[in-house]
């Protein structure tokens, strides 16, 4: 194949990566800059909400496109109430500790982990994606359902920015994110606007899981890719940052599709590690974070 | 996943009481001429054979480890229904591996200090049986494995490792390169997983297309852990005759689909393991593309217009219907390719553990059973061995047999082409039983 057409396939598969990618990191990222929570149960999230997916999608087996867009709507809501009810029940108890919550979310992993294993069990299983068509191009075909996966990340997105800096329900988060105890003076209800960044945070995973379960499939060690990934596009973009999070996904994304194309994947996962080690050494606080007040 | 138990049948103790009143009564002879009911009566000890089975519970060998459960389940059921092995009753642990080499070397222990197994059996994944087979030496525990790499066959564990129920890799690849280059073409790509039985396939496949006269245009490596492929294929070169594919663990299916995406109509010949397909039901949406493809089959999942009766016992034993799914659900596809390789295991261990006369745990039991096993030369077709006949080689513990070439045709897997045992022989250099007991 030549150049242009390698290349072609390279950035098709490099924002498809990278689109899944800003959505998951992205909740990550919202979850740390608001709680301060390093939240190493995210993946399992993103893996839950693709199990729900395959159980709302097998449902209505008779009509894969009613079954995936049901799935789009059921298994956030249900991802995210699952997380409340983490947040609430545990996290809250630890009063935000750093330490311990780091400790709680590695315990919620496992048992996230371990109960999908019992409910769901240890197979690999597909939920059809809603529609299917064949991009031809002169040199290869792609699945017209990834590109349907990169623009319903780029819309997505734009919801998040919009709600995050346009309403008053990102004002509420700014604020709680910027001084816990100030915005409690002004009578935000910190508690929940807590929780529910813990569920929103989550929720995100889960879309993203939801997205992407079409194309690979649903599987109880499926959250561990993920999680490595969003901790590697949050720790360039700077922890908190949103727009940090977006550009490091973009970057991570592209380059591991251009890399895993042309060279290797194995390749591009260490040169996204190597990054992470140049960002950590030389501007700690990432790309586009802030400093620590 | 904790461990659980097949156990003999019921009736079996009410069988063995019925035994030990009619031997009393000096009525052995008229019970002898009734099968199923009176080999018990010959035991030395009633206390069960224990066959400790390394199973895929968990891990990315799980598809293959539901149907190993099954499988060993209706073996050890038709064994204890027939009387047993040397007139007592088999049961069998399960411990899970977790598809990891790891814990296959834990498990092997677990068998030995705390379950006391005679045999230690079961396990597919390269990589855990070249994990576990050390600790199995080690521990003079009988391993037979039901996995397909050439690293038994190779030499390159010890004299308690045996592969009597299925071919390896080197056998397979040898007996169908003929006809790949004969009826597909020459120059070859391949996609392998990047671990052991990979690469078992990547050396000894390579070697046996040159010897037809073909060339490998290309050798793809793919880590077995990887869930996204498309990124692979343009490796894939133009000049590429046959596509050559053999992939394993849960995304084989996006393997597949991304597979036919690429291409689609304008594809080069292809010929598959049905590892990249093991599990996964044919109709499954996107793999139409797959219509005229070609896969090895160690046994065929379909039913077959000239099925052996042997097939048929064996199929209905294990509950599978004639398109290779559960009898029960016909959404849960067998790992029909590769499971009877537990069955026609089963009745190895039986047919040494009798040659023998293997009567419990001693070192001079179990080394009997290992000269026993090593003497078999060949195993008859039949309703122990479904699959077909095959010779087995005491020296390097391996067994050869039948490979099958299916094509896709309408949706079903057809058989074209079924090798003879000796398009998959190969010189064997390695000797185990010149190593010490």
């Amino acid at each position: 194949m030549d150049l242009g057409p390698f290349l072609l396939l390279a950035t098709l598969e490099g924002l498809l990566q990278a689109a899944v990618l800003t959505l998951t990191a992205l909740g990550l990222s919202l979850v740390f800059g608001v709680m301060r929570i390093v939240n190493v149960a995210h993946g399992e999230f993103y893996m839950l909400g693709a199990v729900i997916a395959w159980w709302t999608a097998s449902l209505l087996s008779s009509n894969p496109a009613a079954g995936f867009f049901l799935a789009l709507v059921i298994s956030p809501l249900l991802v995210g109430a699952i997380a409340y009810a983490c947040e609430r029940l545990i996290l809250k108890r630890l009063e935000y500790d750093p330490e311990a919550t780091i400790v709680a979310t590695i315990g919620m992993l496992y048992v996230i982990q371990q109960t999908v294993l019992i409910a769901y069990g240890p197979d690999a299983r597909p939920v059809e994606a809603p529609f299917f068509f064949r991009v031809q191009f002169p040199w290869f075909g792609y699945s017209g359902y990834n590109l349907f996966v990169i623009a319903a990340a780029i819309a997505l997105l734009g919801i998040c920015w919009y709600i995050l800096t346009k309403t008053r329900l990102g004002l509420i988060m700014r604020a709680t994110q910027f001084d816990r105890e100030t915005a409690q003076a002004f009578g935000i209800p910190v508690g929940k606007v807590y929780g529910y960044v813990f569920a929103a945070g989550a929720m995100l995973a889960a879309i993203a899981a939801v997205l992407i379960v079409p194309i690979r499939q649903a599987h109880y060690l499926m959250g561990l890719d993920p999680l490595l990934l969003s901790f590697i596009v949050v720790i360039i973009g700077g922890l908190g940052s949103l727009r940090g999070t977006v550009i490091a996904a973009l970057i991570i994304g592209l380059s591991d599709g251009v890399i895993s194309v042309f060279f290797s994947p194995t390749l591009a996962k260490m040169i996204s590690t190597l990054l992470v080690a140049l960002v950590l050494v030389f501007k700690p606080e990432g790309l586009f974070g802030a400093r620590a007040r | 996943m904790s461990n659980s138990i097949i156990k003999p049948q019921k009736g079996i103790s009410r069988r063995s009481v019925l035994q030990g009143m009619g031997a009393t009564a000096g009525t052995g002879l008229a019970l002898q001429a009734m099968p199923g009911f009176v080999r018990y009566s010959q035991a030395g000890t009633s206390e069960p054979v224990k066959i400790g089975l390394q199973l895929h519970r968990t891990g990315i060998g799980a598809s293959y480890g539901r149907w190993y459960e099954r499988v060993t389940a209706a073996a050890v059921k038709v064994i204890n229904d027939g009387g047993g092995i040397n007139g007592r009753p088999v049961e069998v642990i399960i411990e899970d591996d977790g598809t990891d080499p790891k814990r296959g070397a834990e498990v092997l222990e677990k068998f030995a200090t705390q379950h006391k197994v005679d045999v230690a059996y079961g396990t597919l994944f390269s990589h855990v049986v070249i994990g576990s087979a050390p600790r199995a030496g080690e521990l003079k525990m009988p391993y037979v494995v039901v996995s397909e790499g050439h690293h038994v066959a190779s030499g390159k564990l010890n004299r308690y490792v045996f592969q009597p129920g299925i071919t390896d890799v080197r056998s397979q690849v040898i007996a169908m390169a003929p006809w790949i280059s004969k009826n597909l073409g020459k120059k070859v790509t391949m996609i392998f997983p990047d671990f052991a039985f990979g690469h078992d396939h990547r050396d000894y496949f390579s070697e046996a297309i040159k010897a037809q006269g073909g060339e490998v245009a290309g050798l793809i490596a793919i880590p077995p852990t990887e869930s996204s492929f498309t990124r692979y294929l343009p490796q894939i070169s133009s000049s590429t005759e046959v596509l050559y594919h053999v992939m394993v663990g849960p995304a084989v299916l996006t393997f597949v689909k991304e597979l036919g995406q690429f291409f689609g109509s304008t594809r080069p010949q292809i010929f598959g393991f049905i590892d990249s397909l093991e599990a996964v039901d044919l109709a499954t949406p996107q793999l139409e593309f797959l219509e005229g493809t070609y896969f090895w089959e160690g046994n065929p999942r379909y039913a077959q217009k000239d099925q052996t009766e042997y097939d048929k016992f064996y199929r209905e034993m294990v509950g599978v219907d004639a398109n290779g799914a559960s009898a029960s659900d016909p959404k849960d596809i067998s790992t029909y390719s590769h499971m009877f390789g537990c069955w026609e295991s089963l009745f190895a261990i039986k047919q040494a553990m009798e040659a023998s006369g293997y009567e419990g745990q001693t070192p001079k039991d179990k080394q009997g059973f290992i000269e026993a096993m090593e003497a078999i030369q060949k195993f008859d077709e039949g309703r122990e061995h479904p699959q077909g006949d095959k010779i087995f080689n005491g020296k390097n513990h391996q067994c050869y047999g039948h490979q099958n070439i299916s094509k896709v045709t309408g949706g079903r897997l057809e058989l074209v082409h079924r090798t003879a045992i000796e398009d998959g022989l190969y010189e064997v250099s390695a000797d185990y039983t010149k190593m010490s007991l």
